[in-house]
């Protein structure tokens, strides 16, 4: 009876091994913040936009299982990395992707390329992933501080801010944040007044906010994130920054905060993102997809939820093209062989230091009787077609480039 | 134009206006802390989640029921100052015969859950709360630009500040917690029932705090995080007044509010830390606080 029953069994798994043979097995792995700051910009949002890139995939490639898996990073890189670590160790994960808090994406970038993996940055913003920290098993999807200084900055300008006051975060993002816009601001003419460095989750701002009163500058650039950002606009709301001469531009504000805000305390406001639900059909359908799989009818997808659905899509295609997840180094190398095409970015390339090209949007927050229906945030004010939206190749020091 | 250390004077009234101001709702915030410490001996952890509790009642309320700033102002604080009767009839009450520390690390952790669960029904980016119409605008002072909400926290917050300090240091009511905090045993002779005042005197401690959630709405971002960015400021403040001493929680919100608000000014970066130092400081100098009286 014993045998018969081992017998069976394993003529069971001998079929199943023969099947699995044709059939390519890939495990994705979402990284990111279930439980702090960014949850709302990337956490279960970003879970399910894998799980739809992956469903989309396997509806088209019925031989793949895809798999997606997550995590959360608390916002620690020690934490980031033991999971990273057991997912490609122990669970056998081909890739990482979001991951948003760049301290964290920088020492992932370091396991996957140790380990011959694949991370798919589309939550970081540093820019040093695509420059000195560069490597050939990542791609920087989204965005990144370089394109949101540039083009926020240089726009504003053009449209007449030409004098600036900082109101910048009190470490190494808002520092950076700062340096590059203002360097921005000076190249294209306009002149920096001043600024304040204010410590990280500061919850009043009217102290800075009568300082750049007192400057007379026509634009407050706020060089920080989060809750930071929407404490600074929401007072300064209240002391008639805004609505009267000076105005703020925002160089990191996802939809997400300005959702948080409410358009009668945003409005007027400048920033860039790549990807807004609400440019044509093809995001249209996908947000409601998307609300419908989180049953969140009122939250709508940013920026780097979007990412990771392109992201992980484009990943998939090039793991198709070579038959297998296995060599890291060679999916991203088939990345940045073949352009890149999905209903959210539309079309675009990955350059050779892992940085993908798509183009970026100017947007404006609407007024509040301009604002047709829930979720109707922006107005768009100009398009920084991809070739101008990031960083020059030269400029970055990827030694990807240089070697 | 006379210069103060490099400051043009006009500015530095306006800095030291907007400080008072600030140091109102800390002021409004340790209050609560005093108030609970002072009568119950619980060191309350969970007050930021209650502040924040406070707020997002207001967001809910507008949202669900259509009940305004002004309405949100009286209910948030009694639907919050329930919940904090339930919390004190279901744990608390158990633990005033016991060590400081097992009231800290329950009040943590309520902290932790009440927290954890926002997040996880309402998100961590934030819920949008306005201004109410009729505060909207300012004044224009010449040195500066008041808004006219800022003026209204002004005023609440000395309201109930000195409404509170009248009722526990001033009334008969007052007296008799005060007593039944020395000696409930003696109190309950007099016929008095001790265990329902005190639970109320937590309830009214943490509709202090939803109270201030409720004035913060508009103007802070209302998410699940914002008490616990506060609490620990607000911490200090009533340590620096002296544990338990409700005049020196009011006393020492509005003063620290001003120190922060000159730092903001001469040294931003500090404007974090100086709260702290001087608590080190006053700890170093009077271990009971500028107004607690030793034990």
């Amino acid at each position: 009876m014993r045998k018969t029953f081992v017998l069976a069994a394993l003529a069971a798994a001998l079929t199943c091994g023969a099947a699995s043979a044709q059939q390519i097995n890939v495990k994705i792995g979402v990284l990111t913040d279930m439980s702090s700051l960014y949850k709302d910009a990337t956490g279960p949002g970003s879970v399910m936009a894998a799980k739809m890139a992956a469903e989309d995939f396997m509806k088209t490639h019925p031989n793949f299982k895809v798999e997606v898996v997550s995590g959360d990073h608390q916002n620690k890189p020690d934490v980031g990395v033991q999971i990273a670590n057991q997912w490609i160790d122990v669970e056998h994960v081909d890739m990482i992707a979001d991951v948003p808090n760049s301290g964290v994406a920088l020492a992932i970038t370091q396991v996957a390329a140790q380990k011959n993996k694949v991370f798919m940055a589309s939550g970081p913003a540093a820019s040093d992933l695509t420059g000195p920290k560069c490597n050939g098993n990542m791609v920087h999807w989204t965005y990144d501080t370089w394109m949101l200084a540039n083009a926020t900055g240089k726009a504003v300008v053009k449209n007449g801010g030409d004098t600036w006051f900082f109101l910048t975060s009190d470490y190494a993002f808002g520092h950076a944040l700062e340096r590059d816009t203002a360097a921005v601001v000076e190249a294209n003419g306009g002149k920096v007044l001043g600024k304040v460095r204010h410590p990280i989750n500061t919850s009043d701002f009217s102290s800075f906010l009568l300082q750049a009163q007192a400057s007379k500058a026509k634009i407050i650039g706020l060089a920080n994130a989060g809750g930071d950002t929407i404490n600074a606009i929401k007072q300064g709301a209240e002391f008639g920054i805004g609505s009267g001469s000076q105005k703020f531009a925002g160089l990191l504000v996802f939809a997400s905060d300005v959702n948080a805000l409410g358009l009668k305390t945003a409005q007027g406001l400048s920033l860039t993102e790549t990807f807004y639900w609400d440019m044509n059909d093809a995001t249209r359908a996908w947000t409601k997809r998307w609300q419908a799989a989180l049953k969140t009818p009122d939250k709508w997808p940013v920026m780097n939820q979007a990412g990771v659905y392109a992201g992980t899509l484009h990943y998939l295609k090039a793991v198709a093209a070579l038959k297998s997840a296995a060599d890291g180094k060679a999916v991203v190398a088939e990345m940045k062989k073949e352009p890149t095409d999905d209903p959210l970015f539309g079309k675009g390339t990955v350059r050779v230091d892992g940085r993908v090209l798509h183009p970026a949007y100017l947007f404006e927050v609407k007024k509040p009787e301009e604002s047709k229906y829930p979720g109707d945030f922006y107005k768009l004010k100009a398009t920084i077609p991809a070739d101008q939206a990031f960083r020059p190749l030269k400029d970055g020091n990827c030694p990807l480039v240089s070697g | 134009m006379v210069d103060i250390f490099g400051i043009p004077s006009a500015a530095l009234f306006g800095q030291l206006l907007i400080g008072l101001i600030n140091g109102s709702f800390y002021a409004l915030l340790s209050l609560g802390l005093a108030v609970i410490f002072g009568m119950l001996n619980i060191i309350n952890f969970t007050h930021g989640a209650q502040y924040m509790l406070g707020a997002l009642s207001a967001f809910l309320l507008l949202k669900y029921s259509g009940l305004g700033y002004w309405s949100a102002l009286i209910v948030a604080p009694v639907l919050v100052g329930i919940v904090g009767v339930i919390i004190e009839r279901m744990f608390l009450q158990w633990l005033y015969k016991l060590d400081h520390l097992y009231g800290l690390l329950l009040t943590f952790g309520l902290a932790l859950i009440i927290e954890g669960v926002s997040r996880n029904y309402l998100g961590s980016a934030g819920l949008p709360y306005a201004l109410p119409d009729s505060l909207r605008g300012g004044q224009n002072l010449g040195f500066m630009f008041l808004p006219n909400y800022r003026v209204w926290v002004i005023v609440a917050s000395l309201t109930v500040c000195l409404g509170t300090w009248f009722v526990i240091e001033r009334t008969r009511l007052g007296a008799n917690l005060r007593a039944a905090t020395e000696n409930p045993m003696l109190v309950r002779a007099f016929g008095i029932n001790v265990p329902r005042m005190i639970t109320l005197t937590y309830g009214f401690g943490v509709a202090l705090a939803a109270f201030a959630g409720v004035m913060a709405a508009p103007i802070y971002n209302v998410s699940p995080n914002m008490g616990s960015e506060l609490i620990i400021v607000v911490f200090a403040v009533v340590v620096i007044g002296g544990m338990g001493s409700i005049l020196g929680a009011i006393v020492t919100g509005f003063g620290l509010g001003i120190v922060e608000g000159l730092t903001k000014v001469f040294f931003p970066e500090a404007s974090n830390t100086v709260i702290f130092v001087i608590m080190a400081i006053v700890l170093l100098i009077s271990p009971a606080g500028l107004f607690g009286r030793r034990a």
